[in-house]
């Protein structure tokens, strides 16, 4: 076995195999660029080369900047984790030639699979199923016709030279085939000066799913079973799972063979991935496949029990896959959440800056349940602008999908990241819609079901009663705590009252609280009771309770007269007022909260270092406004409609915080 | 008997009704409460015990002896704040317009009295149209006795005004005096002169919230300390901060239960300074994750933002905390920042509030307008205020402290008690560019040889240790464990006793 391995990567994948060969008794190699001189992964290693300056193409992706990093470390072998070289033949080449083992699969592999047009005929070629369509030109509308009854309808009419939907067209039907082409070709001609046209099988209610393949230098190859990745955005998956809900015993095993005959077709030997669309038939037809380690592997090993990273050295050191097919069985079900830094309430915009608090929920590994999160970054480290905004991937396992997912809504509601916008509230939301818990999704899921972006969920009367209920608890404790202050006048103590009314996402619950040492009872006025339980203090920022026995876990902030709660992604002010505060407090006005449209905010806390424009300068959409200069970084801000500036608050030299006023418009 | 006390209890119940229910809903109509439901949600609840609920003013010219309203405008008395005993007006806006006449201010004098006999705070909840005109310079002698004892009691008993309607004119100089003003947003407004008589004297068209609203009195004016979003959340900060100050000044600063470990260590904050020294960082979260269970009550957050100031919280006691912000103007001293944190120590070293101080500071704001503006006195205030103050002082230098500024933040020279450096501290006349710069001046045409230098003068001075190498460091500490070593450097000097020279009072550069 190698004895000492460098890994090629940052961040969580770089953590992810550091433990494995650890596990293995493999000395680390970790490489940083100057942005990652304090990261987990160099922490971790047991030694660490900088290799240059943050951006990856003057650091990570510099193939003679990593072979020095080898040489100089005297590594063996060299996992490329994923992104960066993990997909680049030259790096594998330069390995080769170096007499260092990758731990990847072969060149020519790679080389095969990297072409899109090359590999979808190398798939066809191994019987793999892949997308139906007629590549070479069509004369005119009756061949099209003809071409897309072959296919069989609904197909897909694309202008060869198209992007953004241009050029494109949806038959059903011969009739919407001949107009198809014909409006695709003109709209072809004048857009792109091409007018060549292609057809292929539309594919409906899509899916994401993926075989994962492992291959050893001997021959063999075993399929562990598909993950479902279907809940995307812009291409970038979100949530995935294994095994996938929709997927029957057949088309897994058929979708399986294929993926390790296509492995074998290549000479393979690593772990891969064979990427499929599959419609809602479970037709299913070869998209890509990734002859690299996978983000989502780890639901695979959840669900497998194989350690993809080990298995992925020990065929890189020559060794025969442990076990066949058969030993393969698919154990309960394990689902991953990616945490981005992207604030999903600003159009999930990247956010960086520093982790003031980072506490991930704590790793679980029982008969009942697992808990696994593998990250990259730490409490007090910084997210970059310079690499991917995904820090964590929060993995739970149980077994049925039901108690996985109900495990991962409370893993995320006890995951605590403050200091830069996250998507936690939008994974908390997604746990909690029904298409996603019937497995009833589509690759469009997001973009259906969030046509506007995400505010922050609306939770049902049931989860408000079991706040309210917690908060009047906690209530209870915080301001019994107030009344033990010194200074007090002997035997005129004030008495902390029973009775409370709770209001939050526009409910008003009058209720009474009933305490004991082991909790509280407490009782709504129209006649219902929840009990409540749980260690919380005042202070604490992470409430576990029980209410009625079920864990309720919430975030819990303080707002003036209760707490902002976050739980289940939604963010909310719940305060707690006895009757008389509550009658007095529903006397006060409504205010609504200011209109920011005609005002330009200052997007994050910086320095202004130029304003390009005058008080009453007419300006254009997309025109460049003023420059805020945070984190090292220069971030222009451009006027999102047309107007006139009629006033601007901040002039260069200025240090803004979050939504100050920059400027203000007609 | 029996119609004996009925008559008491319809007396009552006629005083509880203030002007009227007309002006009542007339007051709830404009997003305020009465003076009465103030009240109720200041003190505990069924803790207010009235004075003076007959008083009726004594007025009889313009008509005025037709309507004598029991109580006369304000409705005055003691209660408790979680069982701690505090006085409290409140002027009733349904009666008169809540204007000031003799009677009013007696009843106002009245408790101010007690208070200060008694020793607790005064809470003054202003409402108030103004003089009663009517009474012409009877009721200017009650601003005036109001205001003498103002005075008085400053520094005996924490005095505490909250704005929650109009002040004009000379009413404004009541709170003006006291340690705190506080105003509610969109409800209430101060200032001398009202857009009216600006108008006529000045030309200057402004509205009256412009002109002396909670936005500008928080941000631009300094007159007030904060302001809340309507009298229900108003009334609770009120309560939470009398939480945080002692009765008077001949008691310790309160404590309460708290759950949070002294002990605990904070590892982030080990990477709170970023490698890059001119990068700014959130001084408030060193304040946060020092504080117990991080609660901050700060004072004047919206005004001289390069300093903070409030109260928190360690091992239960009350603690003052003022710290340098270097997200704002890089963290330096100057008019404003000086001017805030002078009183805000001062108001601490009144009430044997210790005093926790960070530092970051790379020194006062250079300029014309700050030296026009008279920064030399304005910042001679801070400097003065730390060096007379007597209560527990501890500072920690966690990375810029140069030239005068680091003298001034609370240094060792100060009487600082515990003095306390992080690693990244720097201390020095000023950054080495600049140092370097004038010791060779001879050398700067020369970039090579200057940047040899000031990389000579950064080994030599951008560290706590020469400081740490003459005493004026205590002890030079890990970030993470600050928490840690300001608590036990705060329990190890609860009985510290430090007094000045006896005098007068001190002539400090106002």
């Amino acid at each position: 076995m190698f004895k000492k391995i460098l890994i090629a990567n940052r961040g969580e994948i770089a953590c992810r195999v550091i433990k494995t060969a650890r596990k293995m008794g493999i000395k680390t190699v970790a490489i940083y660029s100057d942005a990652d001189r304090n990261a987990l992964h160099v922490q971790m290693a047991d030694e660490a080369v900088h290799i240059g300056p943050p951006p990856a193409n003057q650091s990570y992706i510099v193939i003679d900047k990593v072979m020095a990093a080898i040489k100089a470390t005297g590594a063996e072998a060299v996992h490329p984790g994923y992104g960066f070289l993990s997909e680049n033949p030259k790096f594998a080449e330069a390995l080769e030639k170096a007499g260092v083992a990758f731990i990847g699969p072969p060149v020519g592999a790679i080389e095969a699979m990297g072409d899109k047009i090359t590999s979808k005929k190398i798939a066809q070629e191994a019987g793999v199923s892949t997308v139906p369509g007629y590549m070479g030109l069509i004369a005119d509308a009756d061949e099209a016709v003809k071409i897309s009854g072959e296919i069989g309808y609904p197909v897909m009419i694309k202008a060869s030279a198209g992007g953004g939907g241009k050029g494109m067209r949806i038959a059903w039907n011969d009739e919407e085939a001949r107009e198809g082409f014909q409006s695709s070709k003109n709209e072809a001609a004048s857009s792109f000066g091409d007018d060549r046209i292609f057809i292929e099988k539309f594919v409906t209610q899509p899916r994401h799913i993926e075989i994962q393949v492992l291959c050893d230098t001997h021959g063999n190859g075993v399929y562990l079973h598909e993950r479902e990745c279907s809940i995307q955005r812009r291409n970038q998956k979100v949530v995935e799972e294994a095994p996938s809900p929709f997927l029957d015993e057949a088309t897994r095993k058929a979708m399986g063979e294929q993926a390790v005959a296509l492995a074998k077709a290549v000479g393979y030997a690593s772990a891969g991935t064979v990427e499929f669309i599959v419609d809602g038939n479970r037709n299913f037809y070869f998209l890509e496949m990734n002859t690299r380690l996978q983000v989502e592997h780890p639901v695979t090993e959840l669900i497998t029990g194989v350690d993809l990273v080990e298995q992925m050295i020990r065929v890189a050191n020559g060794e025969k896959l442990p076990f066949a097919q058969s030993d393969l069985k698919i154990n309960g079900w394990a689902i991953e959440n990616r945490l981005y830094a992207e604030d999903p309430y600003r159009g999930f915009l990247p956010s960086i800056g520093r982790l003031t608090r980072y506490r991930p929920p704590a790793e679980v590994t029982k008969a009942s349940h697992v808990v696994r999160n593998d990250t990259g970054v730490y409490e007090g480290g910084e997210i970059s602008m310079y690499y991917d905004p995904m820090i964590a991937k929060l993995c739970t396992w149980a077994p049925t999908r039901a108690e996985a997912i109900e495990r991962m809504r409370v893993a995320l509601d006890s995951f605590e990241v403050e200091g830069i916008g996250h998507n936690l509230p939008f994974l908390s939301a997604v746990m909690d819609h029904p298409k996603f818990v019937s497995g009833d999704m589509t690759t469009a899921f997001i973009a259906e079901e969030y046509p506007e972006g995400f505010e922050g969920a609306t939770l049902g009367a049931g989860d408000l009663r079991r706040i309210a209920a917690a908060c009047a608890a906690m209530n209870r404790v915080s301001e019994i705590r107030r009344t033990r202050v010194s200074g007090r006048m002997d035997n005129h103590e004030r008495k902390v009252g029973d009775d409370w009314v709770v209001t939050l996402q526009g409910e008003r619950y009058a209720l009474s609280v009933q305490a004991d040492p082991k909790g509280a009872t407490i009782h709504f006025a129209d006649g219902a009771s929840h009990r409540v339980e749980g260690a919380w203090t005042p202070g604490k920022s992470l409430a576990e309770m029980l209410v009625d026995g079920a864990p309720l876990v919430l975030k819990v902030g303080k707002i003036s007269g209760g707490f902002r709660i976050r739980t289940r992604g939604a963010d909310l002010k719940v305060h707690v007022r006895s009757p008389r505060q509550a009658e007095l407090a529903e006397l006060m006005p409504e205010k609504l909260p200011p209109d920011t449209s005609k005002l330009l905010l200052c997007p994050m806390p910086g320095l202004i270092v130029k304003v390009n424009v005058a008080e009453g300068d007419e300006v254009q959409d997309g025109q460049a406004l003023c420059t805020v200069e945070a984190m090292k970084m220069e971030n222009i801000l451009r006027a999102e409609r047309k107007g006139r500036v009629v006033k601007i608050n901040a002039a260069p030299g200025d240090s803004l915080a979050v939504d100050d006023v920059i400027m203000e418009f007609e | 008997m029996k119609d004996i006390l009925t008559e008491l209890e319809n007396r009552r119940a006629d005083a509880r009704l203030g002007g009227g229910q007309a002006r009542i809903d007339a007051q709830h109509k404009r997003g305020k409460l009465t003076a009465r439901e103030r009240i109720d949600l200041l003190l505990d609840e069924g803790s207010f015990e009235e004075f003076d609920m007959f008083v009726a003013h004594r007025c009889t010219d313009f008509g005025m002896e037709k309507s004598r309203p029991a109580g006369d405008g304000v409705v005055t008395g003691w209660g408790t704040v979680n069982g701690r005993m505090v006085y409290v007006f409140s002027q009733d806006f349904t009666v008169f317009g809540g204007s000031l006449s003799e009677t009013h201010a007696q009843k106002i004098c009245k408790i101010m009295d007690m208070a200060v006999q008694n020793g607790a705070p005064v809470i003054g909840l202003n409402d108030s149209g103004g003089a009663r005109i009517q009474e012409g310079v009877a009721s200017l002698a009650g601003y005036a006795d109001v205001f003498q004892r103002n005075i008085m009691a400053s520094g005996v008993v924490p005095q505490i005004s909250v704005i929650m309607g109009p002040c004009a004119g000379g009413a404004v100089y009541s709170p003006a005096m006291t340690d705190f003003i506080f105003m509610v947003k969109d409800s209430s407004y101060m200032f001398v002169t009202g857009p009216d008589v600006v108008k006529t004297v000045t030309n200057e068209v402004v509205t009256a919230e412009e002109l002396g609203g909670a936005s500008t009195h928080t941000k631009k004016s300094s007159v007030a300390d904060g302001a809340f979003e309507n009298d229900v959340e108003a009334m609770a900060e009120v309560r939470r901060l009398v939480d945080f100050l002692p009765l008077n000044n001949r008691e310790k600063p309160p404590v309460r239960p708290f759950f949070d470990e002294p002990g605990r260590v904070e590892n982030s904050l080990d990477t709170l300074i970023p490698d890059n020294p001119n990068q700014p960082y959130d001084m408030k979260e060193l304040i946060l994750k020092v504080a117990d269970e991080g609660d901050f009550y700060e004072i004047q957050e919206d005004y001289a933002k390069n300093i903070i100031t409030g109260f928190i919280r360690l091992e239960g006691q009350t603690v003052g905390v003022v710290a340098n912000q270097p997200m704002v103007l890089a963290g330096c001293l100057d008019i404003d920042s000086s001017r805030k944190a002078a009183r805000f120590v001062r108001f601490c070293d009144c009430f044997e509030i210790p005093i926790l101080t960070f530092v970051d500071v790379p020194g006062f704001l250079p300029g014309t307008s700050q030296e026009y503006g008279g920064v030399i006195k304005h910042g001679a205030k801070l400097l003065f205020a730390y060096g007379e103050a007597t209560v527990p002082k501890v500072t920690v230098i966690t990375r810029k402290a140069y030239g005068g500024a680091y003298d001034v933040m609370a240094s060792k020279h100060l009487r600082g008690d515990f003095n306390y450096a992080w690693p990244t501290a720097e201390i020095a006349v000023m950054g080495a560019k600049g140092a370097t710069e004038i010791i060779y001046r001879a050398d700067l045409g020369d970039p090579e040889k200057i940047a040899a230098r000031t990389k000579e003068y950064e080994d030599r001075f951008a560290n706590p240790f020469v400081a740490a190498e003459k005493g004026f460091i205590d002890e030079v500490i890990m970030p993470h464990s600050t928490r840690r070593r300001v608590s036990r450097a705060f329990a190890s000097l609860r009985n510290k006793q430090l007094s000045n020279p006896w005098k007068k009072h001190d002539n400090i550069p106002l």
